[in-house]
This record gives C-alpha cells, structure tokens and sequence, in this order.
C-alpha cells in the first residue's frame, strides 16, 4: 500500500495556529532558539517508498520568523509498488517574514526512484534560508533516482529554476564531467534577503567543488558537490556562520 | 521553412563570438576531468542533457513566439553563476548583431532595444531562427547541438585531439540530440514556467572559478 500524506504548518506573529501531522509525516513544535519558532519534522525515516505521495506545506505569515528542521535525514527507498514516489514541498514567505528551512540530508537509496519537487513563494520583502542536500546511495551503495526541481518566486517573479536529476533512471551524462564527476553528495543553500537588492553579495569560490554566487534577484545561492554527506554538511555549515550568525 | 536559414544559423561560422567560449570544457580539462575523447563524450552528454536541454526549450519558446522579455527573467532564475549570465548576455548580444543584419525584423528591434546589454543567447537565438521562418524545433535544434559543438572544438584545441574523433563524438550524439530537440520543442507549448530548468552542478561551480583565471584561452 502506498501512502498520501500532506503535513501543515502555519506560523504566524504570534504561535503556530496550524500543526498538522499526516501519515508518515510527524510535525512537532520544539524548543525555540533565538527569535523563531522553532517545528521539527521527525519520523520521516522510513518515507517515501515507492508510490507514495506526500507533502508538506509551510506558510510563515506576515512579520512570523519559523524555523524548521528534522529530526534525522529522509531515506527514498525501494517499495512493493514499482511507482516512482512524490514528495512536494510548498512554503509561502509574507511580508517582512523569515522562513529557514534547514532539514536533514535527502538519500536516494538504491533501487528507489523519487521526484521531489520544492516550490516556495516570497513575498517583497520575505526572508530565506533554504538548505538542501541530495546524498546518492547510503555508505558503499549505489544511488537511486532522484529527481527534484526547485522553484523560488519573489513577488510573483521568477528568481530561482533547478532540476537535477541523478541515478540510474536519469538522462545520460549525469555522473560524467560536466554534472558530478563521481561526487555524491550535491548540496544548495539559498539565502533571499531584500538587503540584497542595494548590496548584492559578492561571488566567492569555496574551494574547488563549492561557489557561492550572488543571483539576478536580492539573493545568493551556494552550490556544492562532495565526497559524501560530512563533508558538504561542512561548506554549507561554513557558509551558515559565516553569514547568518545566530 | 527554409532548410537553408536552419543551416546559416548553425553554422560555426555564422558570426556570433561563439568560437571563443569552450563551454565548460576549458576548466574541465584543467581539472583533469577531460582527457580524451570517450571523457568529452560524456562531458557533452551531461551539458546536453541538463544546461542544453534548458537552452533548447528557451529557444523553442522564443521561437514559438513566447515573451521574450518573461524568457529572459525566466532564463536568469535557470542561471545562478553571474559568470554564466553575463556570457549568455554578451553571446546574446553579438547574436543580436548578426541576425539583425541577416534576418531583419521588428521582434529582434524591440527586444534589442529592451534589453541593450544584451539578452540571454538562447533567447535571441530563438527569436532569430523565428525571424528567419524557422520553427521551435529548428531553433531547439541549433540550441542543443551549440551546448556540444563549442566543448567538442575546445576539446580539440586544448588537448590536440585529433578533430576526427572529436566530430564522432557529435555525431554519436545525434540521437540525443533529436530527442532533446523535440522535448525542448513540445515543453515550449506548455508555458514559460513549465519550461525545464535542467542544470549541473559542476558547470556551474567551474564557471565561476574559470572567469577568474588570470589567463585562459576561452572566454567561458
């Protein structure tokens, strides 16, 4: 049996007026560190298997500051249905909001086919900080196929397009020289600030596979590939202190 | 259409500044990633199958008759290395130029004067082979087949290859290439934000790193 799941999550100013749960998809709020509220998704450890559907939304509302993390990385596996599985993430950013989306490690294991699609919309003068990594394979496996596109628009424009697609089920040339070259852990964070729109950052080149680069938008968005999950957790880590103390 | 115009726009020695951009592959064989020709085959692989896919259906849309000035911002948002955009802008420009002159037309005028720096190229490119009666596919066509032609001329260049091998590279290619094509061509129909936005990684991370080489033989 496959599973559809949709997870909730509303913040407002004031408190959290929508939490909800929803199959293998468990959302709890957790202790606050600094200004945010703080909703940790746990239990997503043995989702999504083949053919199952799920989502989660998030919506920080106007003026609201929402942190959200999880509890352990989400495993794509194999499942009984040979179905590729869905995982849709939809968050909504209002006015003079910050959302910082910070879950764990995606890993595509071997066998299972997952198409994960994030789509986020930022209001004028939103905050972000979205984290996301793609590990292909566990320790000594080979990858599963992984497919995912995130899509960021700000006021209504488009600021970021991305697919990537990984695995045995992908189009040819993905492992080569112009995509990753062996490496397989593959990791983005992106940072839309309004401060931005006077100051662009400026491009840094983070040793040889990782490049922080300042977007047409009042954004940056770091980009890297790796050996494995520690050391891409390590740039983007770096990166985290660095610019967004605290 | 004119089979002829599809020949004159891809041609290598149509003057668009193509020549001077190795697409990736000069930073690629510097890291040792590329060195031979079997290398180049999946170099060009992977470049068509994400960012030559993505330029494909820009120039589909463009040719269709899609907003171009919405494709540019489109085609921003599907380029995050500034290195990349400005060589796009600059290619678009010297694009702009050239079809201008061959293919006159009040499109090509008005994005020209919309966008003086200089549109991204693919988009250009579009507006072009629709300028010159040619169709999505056609433009979807030369899109993809630039994505592998530079690297495989570069490669030449940059590591002696013997140009017999690199041209069988592209010719092995020519199925993936059609079948690129007529994605990029059918994903046009559906609406600028339904246009794939394939991307790699290490393109991306290595443009950024090669445009601040102090000396290379390639712009980009």
């Amino acid at each position: 049996m496959s599973v559809e799941a949709t997870a909730r999550i509303v913040a407002t100013r004031d408190g959290l007026p929508v939490l909800v749960s929803d199959g293998p998809l468990a959302v709890r709020r957790t202790r606050a560190t600094g200004p945010y509220t703080r909703v940790t998704v746990v239990g997503a450890m043995s989702a999504p298997l083949g053919g199952d559907r799920l989502a989660i939304e998030a919506d920080a509302g106007e003026g609201a500051r929402l942190l959200v993390d999880s509890a352990a990385a989400t495993v794509a596996l194999p499942g009984r249905s040979p179905e590729q599985a869905h995982y849709d993430v939809r968050l909504t950013v209002g006015e003079n909001a910050e959302l910082r989306w910070l879950p764990e490690q995606l890993v595509s294991a071997y066998g299972s086919d997952l198409r994960m699609r994030t789509r986020v919309e930022l209001a004028a003068t939103a905050r972000l900080v979205l984290r996301e990594e793609q590990i292909l394979g566990r320790y000594g496996e080979q990858s599963g196929t992984l497919a995912s596109r995130l899509t960021v628009h700000l006021a209504g424009r488009p600021l970021l397009d991305q697919e990537l697609g990984y695995g045995p089920g992908a189009p040819g040339g993905w492992d080569g020289p112009a995509v990753l070259a062996g490496h397989r852990a593959v990791g983005q964070l992106l940072v839309v600030d309004p401060q931005f729109e006077d100051k662009p950052a400026e491009p840094q080149l983070l040793g040889e596979t990782a490049t922080l680069m300042p977007l047409a938008g009042p954004a940056f968005l770091v980009t890297a590939v790796a050996p494995d999950a520690r050391q891409l957790r390590c740039v983007l880590d770096d990166v985290l202190q660095a610019r967004l103390p605290g | 259409m004119s089979r002829a115009a599809l020949l004159v726009l891809a041609d290598g020695r149509f003057p668009a500044g193509g020549h001077a951009h190795s697409g990736g592959a000069e930073p690629a064989v510097k890291a040792g990633r590329i060195r031979d020709a079997r290398d180049l085959a999946e170099f060009c692989r992977g470049r068509l199958h994400t960012t030559g896919l993505t330029a494909a259906a820009l120039a589909a849309a463009a040719a269709l008759g899609l907003d171009p000035l919405e494709l540019d911002d489109a085609a921003d948002a599907r380029t995050p290395s500034p290195a990349l955009r400005a060589t796009a802008r600059k290619l678009g420009r010297q694009m702009m130029r050239a079809a201008r002159s061959t293919w006159p037309g009040a499109e090509l005028d008005a994005l020209a004067a919309a966008r003086p720096r200089g549109a991204h190229q693919p988009i250009v490119l579009g507006l072009a082979a629709r300028s010159a009666g040619l169709g999505p596919e056609d433009a979807a066509h030369i899109a993809a087949y630039e994505t592998v032609s530079g690297p495989a001329t570069a490669a030449v260049r940059l590591l002696s290859l013997d140009p017999f091998e690199a041209t069988a590279v592209l010719a092995r290619l020519a199925p993936d290439l059609d079948q690129i094509a007529e994605r990029a061509a059918r994903a046009a129909h559906d609406g600028i934000d339904a246009l794939p936005a394939a991307s790699a990684p290490l393109l991306e991370i290595t443009a950024q790193a090669h445009a601040a080489w102090p000396v290379r033989l390639f712009a980009s």
